[in-house]
């Protein structure tokens, strides 16, 4: 069952050749057998997943399904789930259990997806290798002895291995794209204000935008179509009537401008991913697409603009959690520095305490011009060579990372380098643009991932391109082995 | 050495809306703790704030009443501190791009004078919660009823000049924001709170002295008391030979002195930014068509209104003119007995040291307008003397009904017919053949004195009944005899 796509599983329950108790127990059963070593989800949600199961299965009886009800999905533990531990990756929420439910979970419940649990991250979101979690880092099926990438690599190495049939993740520099990249996904992160983030705990407020991660561009169209949508209880969710994203996969490509930025194929790119990447082009081109050479002059500014920005967001989004009202408390508070200094001492990890500093340090009177001003400056530079780009082409295509994924550890000492892995993702973050990753091949047996960027609210068209590419290809159909 | 007081205030008003700035939680007052604290009051991870328009509606008719200019785009700025009653580690405020800009006011002054009064700006934040650090044995108690509720805070220029001017201001404010209905100026309740910035200068000199910042004195009295306080430390400081240092201090009525809060050195450093999870509010220039065409007659326009059209002096139009409820009384009583002059005496008069008397507000008056004003005419129309009217206006105040009715059942009618005059006070003069006497054989400056004698005694004798006028010619024209 778990070798199917979401679709091909959406049209088994449907036509009831499975039944989603079935399905949901198979997961799970998947789930104990593999997790221990991935290390994937930090909460599984068996009982809850067999009452929202048996619920699916009724509905569908009763003729009132939508293409997810029944789908077992995973969510990003970021994503509040009532009554459901929300951890964030960090002791400061080991004890949270969220009071309310997020817009996107809520609208994949109303769906009848079920919920298989939640899924490992690096700590508030904060990393690229899902390494700095509390509950430990996540392997990658591919290679357990690497990283999964990250924020969403929990998410990601559920969906590779076959935990889960889709799964939420969020992204803020790269956290959904970068990590798809990493275990031959599919991955969208929308629009900026596409997807609703109540609920979705916040890291860098600005650029954060929850989106699928699954199996194959038509997974995340059938999961995107449930999770976009306007939500009052969001002040940066945009009023944009939603696209019907499956409807539109299979639009032909004929025509279709591609831009080929030359700045993300100058040096440091890993030679595998050139090749797959430029053998992808030839594919895009037999199916009809122009390729043209662009120019995004600022990227290069956006790794130093973004670790201003979202460290800045992420100091003042990460003041609530204070030991007072929830989370983390330390023992005996002697008083309320103490409360305040412990709680959050002990209950945050490092990467978070440098992130926290760092942004504190770029907002602190005096450095507030020279850091968060030109930091912004900096991002309007960004959005308006995306804004040039896009008169000339009707999608950028380039890579997700600049290497394949990395051995586990390999970076963790050095945040420098590690940061640097968000090079090609950073600027759709902070252009607020679309940007669709899916698998372009394999180099010693390791993923490669590229992704397509868009202009605002393309989500559409990005997933009809990744969806065309896939009827070639078979990059996504190919499952780790042993999984 | 002479010196000039400086003080600029900063008023917090409480915004009157359902619910609060950015959540959809009530606001009422004196709720059991924590009732009335949403998922987003409390800043529950993943929630996310949403605006209120109604705030927005207030700010600008508070602005659009000062004559400033409204900010068409307006950003939330996070202002970034620790404390337990403010859950989400920041305050959501405005910095850069506040929605009012410079306005003014006119401040009247105890001599009747006007002053203007400079508005720096006016912008909306959101109000902390409450520690409550009394009955938890050793720890405090948090109520989040209150974050959330939206605030105006008002940051006058250093214009005033004395405690009594801040005192005038505040209390120009205070009638403002009420008569907008934007804020219930409940200052008991906290819902109008006041930070005196004060300094001292050398008379003469242009530039301005350290300052203090006196926080939350919240009654128009403390105002005045926290002010010359700190204006007597800063004075006897400097003579010393000693400095002012800027800080926030706050005011102890108990002891009547001002202590030191925090130094400028210990000041926070708030770490502004503006908040990424609001877009910048556009307000669009039909919208402030809108409002402006809500605004109700504001108490500047009131108090000209009234000199002009009553011919009241500017200290009585501006009495009158202090809250929608004295003008309303006002006017309601002058409509009725059309003199606007004797309606603006007996409300300033005989009402105003009842309700004082009793501690009740004007619209709680157990004397209407128009009962007042229907026992006017009968002054106007003699039917009472003034004196009379005031047992009459007595018998109101205690439930007895109305004027007419009063006057009737207690006979008060005025007695003016003179023949009825003449036999009464021929009778006072025989009883009294003395005193007349006396009066016959002093000369002109003695018989002024002694002239009001037999005035009180002949009133004594009508039992204030008779009408004044009258007796007085009646009784001159009787002893010249």
């Amino acid at each position: 069952m778990h070798d199917k796509t979401l679709a091909a599983l959406s049209q088994a329950l449907q036509s009831k050749t499975i039944s989603s108790v079935e399905l949901t127990q198979h997961y799970l059963q998947r789930i104990e057998q593999f997790d221990q070593t991935l290390n994937s989800y930090i909460t599984v949600t068996a009982d809850l997943a067999l009452e929202q199961a048996k619920a699916a299965d009724a509905r569908i009886a009763a003729g009132s399904a939508t293409p997810l009800t029944g789908i077992p999905l995973a969510h990003k533990d970021l994503f509040c789930t009532q009554g459901v531990r929300t951890s964030c990756g960090s002791k400061m929420l080991d004890n949270f259990i969220a009071p309310y439910e997020s817009t996107v979970t809520a609208r994949f419940i109303e769906a009848g997806a079920v919920t298989l649990g939640k899924t490992n991250l690096d700590e508030f979101a904060m990393g690229s290798s899902t390494e700095s979690s509390f509950y430990g880092p996540t392997r990658n099926p591919w290679d357990t002895e690497r990283v999964p990438g990250g924020s969403s690599g929990g998410s990601a190495a559920a969906v590779a291995a076959r935990l889960c049939a889709g799964a939420t993740g969020t992204d803020t520099g790269g956290s959904i794209r970068q990590p798809a990249g990493f275990t031959a996904l599919t991955g969208l992160k929308p629009t900026y204000g596409r997807v609703s983030r109540w609920g979705m705990i916040a890291y860098a407020s600005s650029l954060d935008q929850g989106g699928p991660m699954a199996r194959t561009a038509e997974d995340c169209a059938i999961m995107m179509q449930v999770m976009a949508g306007f939500d009052a209880k969001d002040s940066t969710s945009v009023d944009e009537p939603v696209s019907n994203y499956t409807a539109e996969l299979n639009a032909p490509l004929k025509g279709l401008r591609i831009g080929l930025p030359k700045e993300y194929f100058a040096s440091g790119l890993d030679a595998a991913t050139a090749d797959a990447i430029h053998a992808a082009v030839k594919q895009f081109q037999t199916l009809g697409a122009e390729i043209k050479e662009i120019s995004l002059p600022n990227a290069e500014l956006a790794i130093p603009a973004y670790y201003v920005i979202a460290p800045a967001e992420a100091s003042s989004n990460l003041s609530r959690f204070d030991g007072v009202r929830f989370g983390y408390r330390c023992e005996n508070p002697s008083d309320l520095t103490d409360l305040y200094k412990r709680s959050r001492g002990e209950g945050f990890g490092d990467e978070v305490k440098r992130r926290i500093m760092v942004g504190a340090y770029a907002l602190s009177a005096g450095y507030y011009d020279a850091y968060y001003l030109q930091a912004q400056k900096i991002r309007r530079l960004i959005k308006n060579d995306f804004l040039a780009a896009y008169e000339q082409v009707d999608v950028i295509l380039c890579p997700t990372s600049p290497t394949p994924p990395f051995k586990i550890g390999e970076k963790i000492d050095d945040p420098v380098s590690l940061y640097l892995t968000d090079i090609y993702t950073i600027t759709a973050n902070l252009a607020g643009v679309p940007g669709i990753a899916l698998p372009a091949g394999f180099a010693q047996g390791l993923p490669l991932g590229m992704q397509l960027l868009g202009p605002y609210f393309s989500e559409a068209r990005l997933l009809n391109i990744a969806h065309q590419y896939q009827q070639v290809t078979d990059w996504h159909h190919r499952a780790p082995a042993g999984y | 050495m002479q010196w000039e007081i400086v003080i600029g205030l900063e008023i917090h008003a409480q915004l009157t809306t359902a619910s609060k700035i950015f959540s959809g939680s009530a606001t009422t007052f004196g709720a059991e703790p924590n009732i009335q604290a949403s998922l987003i009051d409390l800043g529950m991870p993943g929630t996310l704030p949403v605006l209120n328009k109604q705030a927005v509606r207030n700010a600008v008719k508070f602005g659009l009443a000062i004559d400033a200019q409204i900010g068409t785009t307006n950003v939330f700025a996070r202002k970034n501190y620790f404390y337990p009653d403010l859950p989400k580690g920041y305050q959501i405020s405005q910095m850069d791009l506040p929605i009012v800009g410079k306005g003014f006011i006119d401040i009247t002054l105890d001599d009747g004078s006007i002053k203007r009064v400079g508005v720096t700006r006016a912008h909306l934040e959101e109000d902390a919660g409450k520690s409550l650090h009394e009955d938890f044995h050793g720890m405090s108690g948090i109520d989040l009823n209150r974050a959330g509720t939206p605030l105006l805070e008002i940051v006058s220029e250093p214009d005033m000049r004395s405690a009594k001017e801040a005192v005038a201001y505040a209390k120009t404010i205070h009638s403002l924001v009420r008569y907008l209905g934007i804020c219930d100026g409940n200052m008991a309740e906290g819902s109008l709170r006041c930070d005196c910035n004060v300094s001292i200068r050398p008379k003469g000199q242009e530039e301005f002295g350290t300052r203090c910042e006196i926080k939350n004195v919240n009654s128009f009295r403390f105002i005045e008391k926290a002010i010359n306080t700190e204006v007597q430390r800063q004075i006897e400081l400097i003579e010393d030979g000693g400095k002012v240092v800027q800080e926030t201090r706050l005011y102890d009525p108990n002891k009547d002195e001002t202590r030191s809060m925090r130094s400028k050195e210990e000041a926070n450093d708030y770490r502004y930014f503006p908040d990424p999870d609001l877009l910048p509010i556009i307000i669009e220039a039909a919208f402030i068509e809108e409002v402006r065409g809500e605004l109700p007659e504001l108490p500047q326009q009131k108090r000209e209104r009234f000199q002009r059209e009553f011919g009241l002096s500017v200290y009585d139009a501006s009495v009158l003119s202090a809250s929608r409820e004295m003008a309303d009384y006002f006017e309601e009583v002058q409509k009725v007995c059309t003199d606007a002059k004797l309606a603006a005496n007996w409300v300033m008069g005989e009402l105003s040291s009842l309700l004082n008397k009793e501690g009740l507000d004007i619209e709680q008056s157990p004397v209407s307008g128009s009962q007042l004003g229907k026992m006017l005419l009968r002054i106007k129309d003699n039917t009472i003397s003034g004196k009379i009217a005031k047992m009459v206006f007595e018998a109101m105040a205690a439930g007895k009904g109305d004027a007419d009715a009063i006057i009737k059942s207690q006979g008060l009618e005025q007695v003016t017919d003179s023949n009825a005059i003449e036999n009464m006070l021929d009778e006072v003069l025989a009883a009294n053949a003395g005193q007349v006497q006396q009066y016959r054989d002093s000369d002109e400056a003695k018989r002024g004195k002694m002239f009001g004698f037999f005035v009180g005694q002949a009133m004594k004798a009508s039992k204030g009944k008779a009408n004044p006028q009258q007796v007085n010619e009646l009784l001159r024209r009787k002893l010249e005899d």
